[in-house]
Formats: structure tokens, C-alpha cells, sequence
């Protein structure tokens, strides 16, 4: 299948009291249409500071853009005029936010907010938005959702509030959803539905989905392929049977050794990370995972690794071959 | 847990904690009340952990500080060593809290930024009259090097440490006084995955070194499984089941146990895709008004009529395997 989306080479930088601090750095993937990519990463990795790039949606000052394009159906969003950029956004990749307690506008009605992209990108009127809103509402499995309507989002719950806010995102039946962190501030039985709803309307729409958590667990059940993050870049791509059962980054297993398994049989120590995730006031020479490194040599002190094609669907930044421990060939 | 370790430590018999809630400025007069904890009973033996689970707003964390009289319980007793500590006199009590401590949740909010490291963990020595300055500041040291940070950082003041660090520094706190049942308030939920292993790792390791009791609460399954020796699931204020690690996770009996572990994703795509998940309809009801009967059955797929009307008796339904349901 074709490529909905291709990133190359995205770099993206925040100029503070501080100093500049390098969020992302030379970042690029590519979405085929339908396809689920998750993008994994702990805090301050860069990974919704990716999407929110391509997005335009980082505020400047104090960010920038200052490298690389984002083609979508062949046009580079990142060249586009505001104007037209603003009939992508909502309508044909939209978003849904981490925190559904405010990322919405607690003094509108629900039904006013979830109609608002229709009244904007296909110029319905109120009377039909509403009539479609209902539908959506109720697509996403909230009860009486007519009744709803003139609702406030205080008056919703946390799950209902994110479903309402992936009703939102789906009224235009965009090509690309994106989803920052959905469910990172819900119960697991309320994720449970979140995710299972999700995967109903990606196979009813047929939609294109880039994921974004800090949860392995999730997107072991939900992506076609995995991008995992570290300190602005993409260090591990493949496709998720291949990242889980084949690690070749040392971040990456040391991430997957950090987390117990509810399956697991023998009680084992946890594999701990030790130190903390830089902040890259500079973009690094070396490897920025090296200090934390358990495999670290000479060479990763000196040259940053670029990404590497290790399989057939598997890239890897790394020099050394945590299978053999000698330097990778 | 064998031989002489084998007591009981802490004993909870039918804590409840209701917050009243209040209506008129100057006349104030209660309209209602927040059920956060109806009725839970458990035993903690001396050395085990136990793991405390439910979603958020069932009570968890209130039962925790019901237990150190950080909130008055309405009714029911707290035993600590055999003394019931909801009718101790308030200097008894301050004695007892020597042996009681607890991690808290946010290591960002439970640290006074205005005080130093050393100051914060060498405060509850002061408070207890319990070694003069001098010592005061060896037995800092001592803490800082056995939670793994260095003890040169006394003199900073916490917003000049990570998350993972700053933990660390709470669960020295919490260590100084020697104390032999420690409560964990979710400690790990608000760290980076790859820091949350390391923390895990070291209250593991102290227990080891110094005997600790743990009551671990959480809302993270997996990791519960990790820590705990026997593990408790609460829901709506009461506790649905309570068995040993292994039998609560290869044996769930209550519909909602099952319903929560099926829900827990496994980091591993072939495991994930024969899973069967038990997806619940529906939100935690509220708290101020919780369903008659059963309180899980509003969301059970296995409810009957007898669930809206008796409420299920928290039974032994084999040695050591607790559970409140009707169809078990």
C-alpha cells in the first residue's frame, strides 16, 4: 500500500532562558495507509513533539522547526500556507489529546464542540453538524447521545470525555488519527474500552493510526509497527512481533526488562535503567543512550549511530549487536 | 512466610471512612457523605507485602491513611502490634507513628521545597527527640548511601533532583525512624517506566535488609504481582477479593478480578492476540450514592436479582482465599 505520510528528517527545537534544547533530531518515518504505527518513548523523548511538528501545532516562539519535511498525499505540510494547512488539520489527520479533562472548553455545550470541525471544513449547517454529532456520539457508544447534546464536559466522566473527544476527531472521517497518550489518564478496565472501541472504528473507517504512549503493554495488542524513541531520535523501528520478540537496542530491552508481566511464571529481578533521560541542550556526538548504557564501547563515546537495517522489517541505532556483544557487522 | 515471622502485624476490622459533605456558609449542615471506604477487614503479617489494587476513587489510598489516623476512621479498629489505634490517646499514637510510615504518591509534592535533603529526612529524628544534631547528621548520611544517592547531597534542596531521585529521598524519610510496617501510596506511579524498576528494586532490597512490612498500594496489576506476597482488590470502598499472589492471578473468583486482570495488556503481541478481554460496560458509579447490595453490580455481567439485595459476606472460599460474591 501507498504511503499516506512520510516524515524525513524532522528536527525541532525549543529556544528557552536555558539555552536551545533539542527536542527532536533528524526524526523520519512514514505511514502506510490503515496502518497503526505506535511511537513509544518515557517522558521528554520527543515523541509528541514529532506529530505536534508535523502538525504545525508547535507554538513559536519558543519552538521551531528548523529541519526536514512531512509529505502528505505528496504535499509537504510543513510548506503549506496556514489556510491550507488549517483544511488538513480536523479534517484530514486529526488528533486526540492525552487529557480529556482539559482539552476541552469547559464552558460550551458538548454538542457545539464536536460539531465545530464540521461547521468549519464541511460547511454543514447547525441543524445537520447536529444530526451528524448525535450519530457520532453514538458510534462511540455513549448512551441517549441526542439527549446529550447540550451537555458540559464536566458532566461526563473521564472515559465518556474521551470518547466524546474521539467522536470529535472522526466527524470529518479523517485519513490519519493521531492519539497522544488517550488512555494514559484512565482506569485499566476504562483503557480496556478505549481500545477496544479504537480498533472497531479503525476497521469500520479504515483509518490510518499513529499512537503515541509510554506503555509497551498497550501497543503490544494494537500496532502493525513500532518506532521507539530516546532523546529526540527514533533509535528501534519494526514491526511489532519483530521489536517484541527480537530487541536489538539496549534501550529498547532494558525497557522490556523493566516491566513485569502478568503472564510471567518465575519471579525475577527487574531489569533497571539506570540514570535519567538527558535534556540535550546540545545535539549530541556520541550516542545520547550511552552514558546509561550497559553494551556501551569506545565508539558510541564518539560517533552517534545512525539508524541501521538489521532485518527485513527492523532498524536498529546502534553499534553494537547486544546478541553477540562484539560490534555490530 | 514461615516459623516465627508468621503474626500478625497490623489487624483491620471493618474500617470505615465517610467524608461528610456540607451544605450553608455558616449554618453547616450534612446532606450526604462520601463513601470512601464501607467496611474493609485484612490482616498483615510481619515481612509480607500487601498489595492494596482498584481504580482510582475506590478507597485505596483513604484506607491507607484511615490506618495511620492521617484521616479519623468513622468506625472500626485498626490493630498495630495489638493496640487499637483508633481509641489511642494522641501522645500514645505519636509514639506508635515511630513504627508506621508511608511513601507518598507525588515526590514532587511531598518534599518542602524550602528545606534541604538532610533536613527533610532528619526531621522525623528531631521530632522524636531521637538523636542529637551530630548523630542526626551521621544517620542522614547513612540513609541517603542506602537508598543509592550520594551523601554529599544533604545540602540540596529537592528541585535539584529527578523524580526517580526524589523518591528515593521519601523513602529515607521514611526509613529514619527505623519503623517496621511502611505504607507505599501508589510510590512508582508517577515515574518513567525505566525509573519505576529501580525504585521497585530498592524498597525490595530494604525489605530484605530490615524485615519491612509493606502495604503497597497501586493501581498498576503487573506491578503489584511483582511485589506482593498476598494482594487485595477494593472497588467502591469495599474489598471485592483478597488471596495469595499466585491464586488471586492464576485463580481470579470475582467477576471483577476478572474483569480487571483481562483488561491488563501484556507487553507481548503473540500473548496479546489470543487473549480474550472481559470488557466492562459502564463507569465506577459515585461514591456518595453506591449501589444497594453488591456494589459491583451495576457493571457485573454475571448479576442477579439476589446482588441488588444482600449485600455479598466477605467469605473464605479456600485457605486463605477471601472473596464477597454471590455466585462464587
Amino acid at each position: 500500500m501507498a504511503d499516506i505520510l512520510n516524515v524525513q528528517g524532522l528536527e525541532t527545537v525549543f529556544r528557552t532562558r536555558e539555552g536551545t534544547v533539542h527536542a527532536v533530531n533528524g526524526v523520519s518515518y512514514h505511514l502506510k495507509e490503515g496502518e497503526t504505527l505506535g511511537i513509544v518513548g518515557e517522558s521528554g523523548c520527543g515523541k509528541s513533539v514529532t506529530v505536534m511538528s508535523m502538525l504545525r501545532l508547535i507554538p513559536s516562539p519558543p519552538g521551531q522547526v528548523v529541519a526536514g519535511t512531512a509529505h502528505y498525499l505528496g504535499k509537504d505540510l510543513l510548506k503549506m500556507t496556514d489556510e491550507e494547512i488549517r483544511q488538513v488539520r480536523g479534517a484530514q489527520i486529526s488528533m486526540i489529546f492525552q487529557d480529556p479533562m482539559t482539552s476541552f472548553n469547559p464552558v460550551l455545550t458538548i454538542g457545539r464542540q464536536v460539531s465545530e470541525p464540521l461547521e468549519a471544513h464541511m460547511g454543514m449547517t447547525h441543524t445537520q453538524s447536529y444530526d451528524r454529532v448525535a450519530e457520532m456520539l453514538q458510534m462511540v457508544g455513549i448512551p441517549r447521545a441526542k439527549e446529550r447534546l447540550n451537555d458540559y464536559p464536566h458532566q461526563f466522566s473521564g472515559g465518556m470525555r474521551q470518547r466524546v473527544m474521539i467522536a470529535m476527531a472522526l466527524t470529518c472521517n479523517p485519513q490519519v488519527l493521531i492519539a497522544d497518550e488517550p488512555t494514559t489518564a484512565l482506569d485499566v478496565t476504562i483503557q480496556a474500552q478505549i481500545v477496544e472501541l479504537v480498533k472497531r472504528l479503525r476497521d469500520e473507517l479504515g483509518m490510518a493510526i499513529i499512537w503515541i504512549t509510554h506503555d509497551l503493554g498497550i501497543i503490544a495488542g494494537l500496532a502493525d509497527r513500532v518506532a521507539v524513541m530516546y532523546a529526540g531520535y527514533i533509535i528501534e523501528e519494526a514491526s511489532v512481533k519483530e521489536l517484541y520478540s527480537n530487541p536489538c537496542h539496549p534501550y529498547t530491552l532494558g525497557l522490556l526488562g523493566s516491566l513485569p508481566r502478568m503472564d510471567e511464571q518465575e519471579r525475577r529481578r527487574l531489569i533497571s535503567i539506570e540514570g535519567m533521560p538527558p535534556v540535550l541542550f546540545e545535539k549530541p556526538t556520541s550516542c545520547p543512550f550511552a552514558p546509561r548504557c550497559k553494551y556501551r564501547v569506545d565508539r558510541c563515546l564518539q560517533e552517534n549511530p545512525p539508524l541501521q537495517q538489521v532485518g527485513p522489517d527492523h532498524w536498529v541505532a546502534c553499534w553494537e549487536d547486544v546478541k553477540t556483544g562484539g560490534p555490530r557487522q | 512466610m514461615t516459623g516465627t515471622n508468621d503474626y500478625v502485624l497490623l489487624r483491620v476490622e471493618n474500617l470505615v471512612k465517610h467524608f461528610p459533605i456540607t451544605k450553608g456558609i455558616f449554618i453547616q449542615k450534612q446532606i450526604g457523605a462520601v463513601h470512601a471506604v464501607d467496611g474493609v477487614s485484612f490482616n498483615i503479617l510481619r515481612g509480607e507485602t500487601l498489595g492494596l489494587v482498584g481504580e482510582s476513587g475506590c478507597g485505596k489510598s483513604t484506607t491507607g491513611r484511615a490506618i495511620l489516623q492521617l484521616h479519623k476512621p468513622t468506625s472500626g479498629h485498626v490493630f498495630f502490634e495489638g493496640e487499637d489505634l483508633v481509641t489511642m490517646r494522641a501522645e500514645s499514637l505519636r509514639r506508635m507513628r515511630r513504627k508506621m510510615q508511608m511513601i507518598f504518591q507525588d515526590p514532587y509534592a511531598s518534599l518542602n521545597p524550602r528545606m534541604t535533603v538532610g533536613e527533610i529526612i532528619g526531621e522525623p529524628l528531631v521530632i522524636h527527640n531521637l538523636a542529637p544534631k551530630k548523630e542526626a547528621e551521621e544517620r542522614v548520611q547513612q540513609l541517603l548511601r542506602l537508598v543509592g544517592l550520594n551523601p554529599s547531597y544533604s545540602n540540596r534542596y529537592p528541585h535539584e533532583f529527578s523524580g526517580g531521585q526524589r523518591q528515593r529521598i521519601g523513602v529515607a524519610r521514611a526509613l529514619a525512624l527505623q519503623p517496621s510496617l511502611i505504607i507505599c501510596d501508589e510510590p512508582i506511579s508517577a515515574l518513567d517506566v525505566s525509573v519505576q524498576a529501580q525504585v521497585v528494586n530498592l524498597l525490595e532490597d530494604l525489605q530484605h535488609q530490615f524485615n519491612l512490612t509493606y502495604l503497597f498500594i497501586a493501581h498498576d496489576l503487573s506491578m503489584v504481582r511483582h511485589i506482593s506476597t498476598r494482594v487485595a482488590v477494593m472497588y467502591l470502598g469495599v474489598i471485592g477479593e483478597l488471596a495469595a499472589r499466585e491464586e488471586l492471578y492464576t485463580n481470579p473468583l470475582h467477576p471483577y478480578t476478572q474483569a480487571l486482570l483481562s483488561a491488563v495488556p501484556i507487553p507481548d503481541p503473540v500473548a496479546e492476540e489470543v487473549r480474550q478481554r472481559i470488557i466492562l460496560q459502564g463507569d465506577v458509579p459515585s461514591p456518595v450514592n453506591p449501589p444497594s447490595g453488591c456494589r459491583f453490580r451495576t457493571r457485573c455481567p454475571l448479576a442477579a436479582k439476589i446482588c441488588a439485595e444482600v449485600k455479598p459476606e466477605f467469605r473464605e472460599v479456600s485457605p486463605g482465599h477471601f472473596v464477597a460474591c454471590h455466585m462464587v
